[in-house]
């Protein structure tokens, strides 16, 4: 088990930028995932960590020794690939001695190491098979126990779970996270699916255009993020952002949405300028469908029947069109007029610079 | 013609015009040649048929038996060589690189030569009065070697020659296979401590094992057939030491017009290749089931 400290570390690709300025603390033992959307720099930025790019600035850190100069091989990292990256003419068995029997592993420990981790992920069975014969699930099962045979210091995951099928990725993940308090191990995931960011993170840092966005638990990138963009990406269904006017009432804001409707929210209007052009963040659970007397009103448009909950895209009489919440039972039909109930507690607003204030402290 | 049959049937039209060339091409040149090989026969026809009596002269011809060792060995000092060199090459020279792709194509590049042409700049090269061989013995103050005249020296000098000649082959089959290996395997070692020795060994060349079997087999069907470098550049001498079979089956059969013992030697030639290629073929298939 072991920290990891990254230090103001820097990448460019020729001209453009990878990775600015990045500086980053992670707990021995935590599961950290880095989140963000393609080409947000969270591959490099891991594979930086597991040697197989170089850093062009700054200093990385694991149990305290730095380690941005040493070959992959000597970091005591292990890695998951997005494509498994299993060498297809070597047994199940031999992928796993490889990387030990390069480290003068004795053979007795190596064949205890090959034992104790297959049965872990239950692959005892294809233990002389080659790639080739196994299926993706399997496959990938592989690739996690190649890495728990090194007994590295940390494990880096790069998106390994986006090949698999949506059960299986579900199985996977829930296996993961078991595995994680198994090994009490120090890991770091990279993914753009928020679902597996918010199930596997202790904490989520969300990457955005090459620089860390947001860093804090899971709850904590949903209920308070940072930016715009973290509000956002995170969460579904997306959240609703609409243009407002704000205004002061008893310390609080009140956003004037473009109909000219208000909706009081619980946010502090200290240091904020009345009048001032803001966008007002809603989730979807935030914006309840009530009877026609509720707050604002609006039309149905399209009805998602979830099971547990149902979605309806409500349009407001100007045409702005909001997602909001019903219960799982609702009988509401397409066309029908609606009232909506906004929880003020829970809206978030933003500046035109994308930065947030939340209900309760700024 | 039932409907069932006309669709089985109706596929064979796409087969046709490869097959038609095939069998007019191949099967029937061979029939003939092994009719012909069983036969007295000259320009003006075939005078009679005497059954293996060409054969029997064949082995009982020590210069027939010369050309055949002649072969093998030819085919012993180039096919492993070629294999070697041309995977050297591809792996220096498998590089994003301007100054790789440069070197690629200059490797490359003696392949689209003629053997006319290629013969002709390695006889000046060989040549002890003034060729690039003597003058650089010359300037490390030995005397120069006549190469192709000296019996020990002229058939490695003929397979220097061919290597330098059909290099370019084996380099980009490589080359393909080399990338075709996916770079994550490579990242995987990396992170698995392997050496570049232990990388090499256990990832790149099993990686690239059926190309591997691949250049091999394709370069003892080449260089069994090796004709003009020798025919341009010593004759088959000095004293037969660098006559192959087929300079033999042309020698035989356009210059002494005895076609029949020609087509003999022919078919000699054709069973060692098969049987080369297959022994080559078998062997590495085993390895691979094993």
């Amino acid at each position: 088990m072991a920290g990891v400290r990254l230090s103001r570390i820097s990448k460019r690709f020729g001209d453009v930028p990878v990775i600015d300025d990045v500086s980053l603390d992670i707990e021995a033992g935590e599961f950290i995932v880095f989140l963000g959307p393609s080409g947000c720099g969270k591959s490099t930025l891991l594979r930086m960590i597991a040697g197989l790019e170089t850093v062009d600035a700054g200093g990385i850190e694991v149990a305290g020794q730095r380690i941005d100069h040493l070959p992959p091989g000597a970091r005591n990292v292990a890695m998951v690939f997005q494509q498994y990256a299993l060498y297809p003419h070597m047994t199940v068995r031999e992928n796993l001695a490889f990387g030990l029997r390069n480290a003068r592993v004795p053979a007795g420990e190596i064949a205890q190491r090959i034992k104790d981790a297959a049965q872990r992920l239950e692959i005892s069975p294809l233990l002389e098979r080659r790639p080739g014969q196994l299926s993706g699930g399997q496959r990938q099962r592989v690739a996690i126990a190649r890495a728990i045979v090194k007994k590295p210091a940390l494990f880096l995951f790069d998106e390994p779970l986006s090949n698999l099928d949506a059960a299986l990725r579900a199985r996977t993940r829930v296996e993961l996270a078991q595995l994680h308090q198994q090994l009490g191990a120090t890991m770091i995931f990279v993914t753009h699916d928020q679902v597996e960011a918010m199930t596997l993170a202790d904490r989520i840092v969300v990457i955005h255009e090459h620089r860390i966005e947001q860093i804090g638990t899971p709850m904590e990138i949903y209920r308070r993020p940072a930016s715009q963009f973290v509000a956002s990406f995170v969460g579904t269904p997306r959240i609703n952002l609409i243009a407002v006017k704000i205004a002061e009432v008893d310390g609080k804001v009140l956003a004037r949405l473009p109909d000219g409707s208000t909706v009081s929210t619980g946010i502090p209007f200290a240091g904020l300028s009345a009048g001032a052009d803001m966008t007002l963040g809603l989730r979807a659970e935030a914006i309840r469908i009530g009877d026609n007397t509720a707050g604002l009103r609006g039309t149905a448009r399209v009805v998602e029947r979830l099971g547990d909950r149902t979605l309806v895209h409500v349009a407001l009489p100007d045409g702005t069109l909001l997602t909001a919440e019903d219960r799982g039972d609702s009988t509401l039909q397409p066309g029908e007029p609606v009232g909506i109930a906004v929880d003020g507690g829970a809206a978030h607003l933003f500046a035109a610079d994308g930065t947030a204030c939340h209900a309760g402290a700024r | 013609m039932t409907d069932t049959a006309q669709r089985r049937w109706s596929g064979a039209w796409f087969v046709v015009p490869y097959l038609a060339v095939f069998v007019l091409m191949l099967v029937v040149p061979l029939i003939i040649g092994l009719r012909l090989s069983m036969t007295r026969g000259d320009l003006f026809g075939i005078k009679e048929f005497i059954g293996f009596a060409n054969f029997a002269r064949l082995f009982a011809d020590p210069v027939f038996r010369q050309t055949v060792w002649n072969t093998f060995y030819f085919v012993l000092l180039t096919v492993p060589a070629m294999t070697l060199i041309g995977l050297m090459l591809a792996l220096v020279l498998n590089h994003q690189a301007r100054w790789a792709a440069i070197l690629r194509a200059v490797f490359f590049a003696s392949t689209v030569l003629s053997v006319t042409v290629v013969t002709l700049i390695w006889r000046l090269v060989l040549i002890p009065e003034g060729g690039l061989a003597a003058v650089i013995a010359k300037a490390i103050g030995t005397e120069p070697v006549a190469y192709l005249s000296e019996q020990a020296l002229a058939m490695p000098s003929v397979a220097v020659t061919t290597i330098w000649w059909g290099i370019g082959l084996p380099m980009v089959l490589f080359l393909a296979a080399l990338q075709q290996v996916p770079r994550d395997i490579y990242e995987a070692a990396a992170l698995d401590n392997a050496s570049r020795m232990r990388t090499l060994l256990s990832i790149t060349l099993p990686s690239i094992r059926r190309t591997i079997v691949l250049v091999i087999v394709v370069e003892i069907i080449l260089q069994f057939q090796l004709f003009g470098q020798p025919q341009l550049m010593t004759g088959g001498g000095p004293n037969n030491s660098t006559r192959p079979v087929v300079l033999f089956i042309y020698e035989t059969g356009w210059k002494q017009w005895q076609l029949g013992y020609a087509a003999a030697a022919s078919q000699v030639l054709f069973a060692l290749i098969a049987i080369a290629a297959m022994a080559q073929y078998w062997f590495s298939s085993r390895k691979e089931a094993a």
